[in-house]
């Protein structure tokens, strides 16, 4: 699978934040979108998702693995953006499940995505009760219950401590041999194998 | 989306959920109305059905304002939008449950708060009738008023504003229709019907508008 953006251009409001933002990602790779605070990776991010409205250009999609063929780009993406999307009067265990009911196509059972996290056992403690470091775990937790062929990722390791980045480039390498797609927002090296950089500069160059 | 039903319904019953609130405001403004009109069986009795009403239609505002600033700000919106479920269903499962957590209970239990006001059993069982059809347009005109404010901080003084203004036509047809059911020559049905009428095209045009408005409200 493959999808390419061609000409791409992202307003908020009056300000045009970028535009002209053309690159391809194919099956397996990690597209590292970099660049300055407020250059515009959030902002790429939600347009991927979807959430922000474009000026212009185009999103195509090859080869969309058969259960996604009929949808469109945001509807085969989990994206972690820098909210984790979780119920603080919830445990962790029914948000888990929530969201694997709500995105359908389950994968792994949300005990077992806490496992591969590092928070087994974890399940019926409220979501309120976790340090920010577990609740950006248990976040990506969400990433692993459904099945999704691409990830749109938005600083996804914000808070998390060096055994937790580890694991979590593990899962990340994980989903790409199978095919998935990686694109994600940060500052900080993954320690992926296979990476594709991309600098984005702004508007004003 | 039966997902997002069950999650909504467990969460209003939790800390910081709204089903006890309202009900607890609803008693509230229920008990305090004889204090301030005064123990004139009659002059109660004629207000009883109306202030009632009354109650309803602000307990049903008092929760709407964190409807969805709350799943904005912990990003579950967002997750909602890229979605392929549409987003105007989700709204109307959203409003259900606002309703099955207000708008019901407090239709159930209005001849109970009656006895406070000194109802006739006709008026209570008239007002059961009309609050039971004509709190779903409540819940449905207030979640479209939700999702307008929703990005904004203190939107809730701007979502009375526009709430209340949609919430005035149910309250007359309402009323309107419990004191039909008590004087004899005016007919229950019509108000009855324009009630029901009213209920109906929120339920359409509501969920509809709010999901326009939540679109708008990411960019």
């Amino acid at each position: 699978m493959k999808f390419t953006v061609d000409g791409l251009a992202v307003s908020r409001g009056e300000d045009q934040i970028f535009h002209d933002i053309s690159f391809s990602v194919a099956s397996g790779t990690a597209f590292i979108i970099k660049g300055a605070n407020g250059s515009g990776k959030s902002t790429l991010l939600r347009a991927l998702a979807g959430l922000l409205e474009w000026d212009e250009g185009s999103v195509t999609l090859e080869d969309a693995p058969g259960a996604f063929s009929e949808a469109a780009l945001p509807q085969m993406s989990h994206f972690l953006a820098h909210e984790n999307a979780m119920k603080p009067q919830m445990t962790v265990g029914e948000n888990l499940s929530f969201w694997q009911d709500f995105c359908g196509h389950p994968d792994v059972s949300p005990e077992e995505a806490l496992d591969y996290v590092g928070l087994s056992g974890l399940e019926d403690v409220p979501y309120a009760h976790l340090s920010t470091g577990q609740r950006r775990r248990s976040a990506i937790a969400r990433l692993l219950v459904s099945a999704r062929p691409v990830w749109l990722l938005d600083e996804p390791t914000a808070g998390l401590d060096a055994a937790s980045e580890k694991q979590f480039a593990g899962l990340m390498e994980a989903h790409l041999e199978d095919g998935g797609i990686i694109v994600a927002a940060t500052h900080v090296p993954l320690h992926l194998s296979k990476t594709v950089e991309y600098r984005l500069l702004g508007a004003d160059t | 989306m039966i997902a997002l039903f069950k999650r909504e319904l467990s969460l209003s019953f939790r800390s910081g959920g709204g089903a006890s609130t309202a009900l607890l405001f609803y008693l509230a403004v229920v008990i305090a109305m004889p204090f301030a009109i005064g123990p004139d069986p009659k002059l109660l009795a004629q207000v009883g059905a109306a202030s009632l009403w009354i109650g309803a239609l602000l307990a049903s505002l008092l929760g709407l304002e964190r409807l969805f600033q709350a799943d904005r700000e912990d990003g579950s919106l967002d997750q909602f939008l890229i979605n392929d479920h549409p987003v105007a269903a989700l709204v109307f499962m959203k409003a259900l449950v606002h309703w099955l957590v207000t708008g019901l209970p407090v239709s159930l239990l209005a001849p109970v708060f009656g006895l406070l006001l000194n109802l006739s059993e006709e008026a209570s069982l008239a007002l059961v009738a009309t609050l039971l059809v004509g709190t779903p347009a409540l819940s449905m005109i207030g979640e479209a008023g939700a999702a307008l404010t929703g990005s904004l901080p203190r939107g809730g003084l701007l979502l009375s504003v526009l709430v209340l203004p949609l919430s005035i036509p149910v309250l007359i047809f309402g009323v309107g229709a419990v004191r039909a059911a008590l004087v004899d020559p005016d007919p229950f049905l019509p108000p009855f019907s324009m009630l029901l009428a009213m209920t109906l095209f929120f339920a359409v045009i509501g969920p509809v508008a709010a999901a326009y408005a939540l679109k708008m409200g990411t960019r």
